[in-house]
């Protein structure tokens, strides 16, 4: 099974046609339901990007707090 | 009684000897009845099995029902986009509907009561209804149709296309053939008394010919006496209502046929269902029968009788007729067999499950059958003793109303049954018994291995394969005429919803060249729509032998 050649990847979007019954849907319904498909999924992305990106952001200072301020005491110390 | 104990096929948590309702449909593999390590005081009172009884209800991963109802609520959503779209007149309406001088009346046309058929079915009606225009021998001929509008109509382009291998017909011995010299006799008869009987049993439709036949069929069946019908959905559904009443109990399985439950309707008598092939759930009715009697009078009931298949054809499960003429004879009830679609298919020599499990014809009350499935004709019978048959001569609907057998097909009946019994004097009946077991056994075998979800008897001829989704009906029902090869898909509601399957039925006509080519274009759809579901498969090693070469022919 090669993951990345055209083929599976083709056959992996068949098995979503299936499964989703848009196999039997009508060229305008598919276009619709693909749309309203990948308008979800580019609104969970940005979602996760935005969330993702602001919890980094504050963990990452978070951490950087944590890191500063024993260095500060260790200094303290050796002072 | 013998009750044999539910070996697990990998589901350890069933394994609890009180729980024992939900046995079958929960996707235990019963295995053979004998129980001698299994029973708890080590009393052993002989089995009622004589031989191993495996069926198969394997359930699927979690994430087939979880797919299939993702499908579903999708079909839903676009169904309502659509009726909404047709209610407001942006699209086509292609239905029926009222003048519009009557907008205001009663509605005629409820919308949403066929809101499935409208939405779901039509998308992939080409899949059913397809025009044959030949025999439906092991290989037949198909009129072409194609669709300008999505199945609303649909046109013939006027050619056929032909050999197309059929997997679906109800010809299990292959009686169903165009070959001169096996129909000569009925050629003959149709000469002789053209196709017309223009009267009913009771008038001047009785022939010598149906004299002949129901001698035959009593002798076949190992009765006293039988009658023939000319319809075997009237048979059930005429005579059952002239057996029981009001006041008397039916107990019928789950999953029989319309023609069972119409006429267990139309008798008036109290029906009550019991899950299929269960026998707890069957004795557990018949106690409460016994015990309580009629729902308010409390006085016993007039007749007890218990209503079964032979084999179930949308399951392919035989019924367990052992554990039913025990449970029978204990409790004083009558049992009605319906061999549809297991006579001339089971048993050794063709004689249905009653030869299948060794037991005798006079356990059963009531033998039906239909002549349409293995004899590859049409008409039904009703067997069993003198009186019974007497009984129904007089007071069966079908008698009096019904018009009866037509005469080339009474003969080929005839025929047919005498090349079974071999009384045409060659072993030909014999041969294709045995060609059914093997095709059967080797057909179910390979489909096992090759890990697809199969349900019912290793015996029985009838194979259902689950496909589970509704977008896989319509893709494998075309695929697999697109391959030249016919078959019949059924969703719901012939089947429960989330259990959409294509069902198979091997024949004895078919060779095994025939099978095989089933079997690959089987096993390469099988990988493209990924429906190789089992998690039991059996063989993962390759065939370290060719098995046709080491085959002993008996």
């Amino acid at each position: 099974l090669d993951f990345s050649t055209p083929r599976y990847l083709y056959w992996l979007f068949c098995q979503f046609e299936l499964i989703t019954c848009s196999y039997l849907m009508e060229p305008w319904e598919k276009v619709l339901f693909y749309s309203f498909n990948l308008a979800m999924l580019g609104l969970l992305l940005y979602t996760t990007y935005v969330c993702l990106a602001f919890h980094a952001s504050s963990a990452f200072q978070l951490l950087c707090s944590f890191l500063g301020n024993p260095r500060e005491n260790s200094l303290s110390v050796v002072k | 009684m013998a009750n044999p104990s539910a070996v697990c096929n990998g589901h350890l948590h069933h394994h609890n000897h009180q729980k024992q309702n939900n046995l079958l449909k929960s996707g235990i593999s019963k295995k053979n009845g004998i129980t001698k390590g299994m029973k708890k005081n080590g009393v052993s009172n002989g089995t009622l099995y004589k031989k191993t009884f495996i069926e198969h209800f394997e359930q699927a991963p979690m994430y087939v029902a979880v797919f299939t109802f993702v499908g579903f609520a999708v079909g839903t959503i676009f169904g309502y986009l659509r009726d909404f779209m047709r209610a407001w007149g942006l699209e086509k309406r292609n239905i029926a509907a009222e003048r519009e001088q009557q907008k205001d009346f009663v509605p005629l046309y409820q919308d949403f009561e066929n809101f499935y058929t409208r939405n779901l079915y039509l998308r992939i009606r080409d899949n059913w209804n397809r025009p044959i225009c030949s025999v439906p021998g092991p290989q037949f001929d198909l009129m072409e149709r194609v669709t300008d509008d999505y199945n609303w109509t649909f046109r013939f382009t006027g050619r056929t296309i032909k050999n197309v291998i059929n997997m679906g017909s109800y010809n299990y011995l292959g009686f169903a053939e165009t070959d001169v010299n096996a129909l000569k006799t009925v050629t003959i008869e149709l000469e002789k008394y053209g196709t017309g009987v223009c009267s009913t049993r009771q008038e001047m439709g009785t022939l010598d010919k149906h004299v002949e036949l129901e001698k035959l069929v009593a002798k076949f069946l190992g009765v006293e006496d039988a009658m023939v019908f000319g319809m075997g959905f009237a048979t059930n559904s005429m005579n059952i209502p002239a057996l029981v009443g009001k006041g008397c109990l039916i107990l019928s399985d789950e999953l029989n046929h319309t023609s069972l439950v119409l006429g267990a309707r139309l008798s008036g008598a109290t029906i009550r269902i019991f899950k299929h092939n269960n026998m707890q759930s069957l004795e557990k009715l018949l106690r409460d029968a016994i015990i309580y009697g009629q729902p308010r009078t409390h006085r016993a009931w007039r007749k007890i009788i218990i209503l079964v298949e032979g084999i179930y054809s949308m399951e392919g499960s035989i019924v367990r007729l052992p554990e039913i003429v025990s449970l029978k004879n204990k409790y004083k009830a009558y049992l009605y067999l319906d061999e549809a679609h297991s006579i001339g298919a089971v048993g050794a020599t063709g004689r249905g499950v009653v030869e299948y499990f060794g037991m005798s014809p006079n356990d059963v009350d009531v033998l039906m059958g239909t002549f349409t499935k293995s004899f590859g004709a049409a008409g039904g019978y009703i067997a069993g003793k003198k009186d019974l048959v007497d009984f129904l001569r007089t007071h069966s609907h079908s008698a009096v109303y019904a018009t009866s057998m037509c005469p080339p097909v009474a003969e080929q009946i005839i025929r047919a049954m005498k090349c079974l019994m071999g009384l045409d004097g060659t072993t030909q009946g014999l041969q294709r018994v045995r060609q059914l077991e093997k095709n059967t056994r080797y057909f179910r075998r390979k489909l096992h291995e090759m890990g697809f979800i199969i349900y019912g008897n290793d015996d029985s001829p009838v194979v259902p394969l689950l496909l589970y989704m509704p977008g896989k009906i319509g893709a494998f029902a075309r695929r697999m005429l697109e391959k030249n090869i016919g078959v019949v898909v059924v969703g719901f509601p012939a089947t429960p919803i989330t259990e959409s399957r294509a069902r198979f039925c091997v024949s004895a006509a078919h060779t095994r060249e025939m099978l095989d080519t089933v079997l690959n274009a089987l096993d390469e759809l099988g990988d493209f729509l990924h429906l190789k579901y089992s998690r039991y498969s059996k063989s993962a090693h390759p065939e370290l032998y060719e098995e046709s070469r080491l085959e002993l022919e008996d």
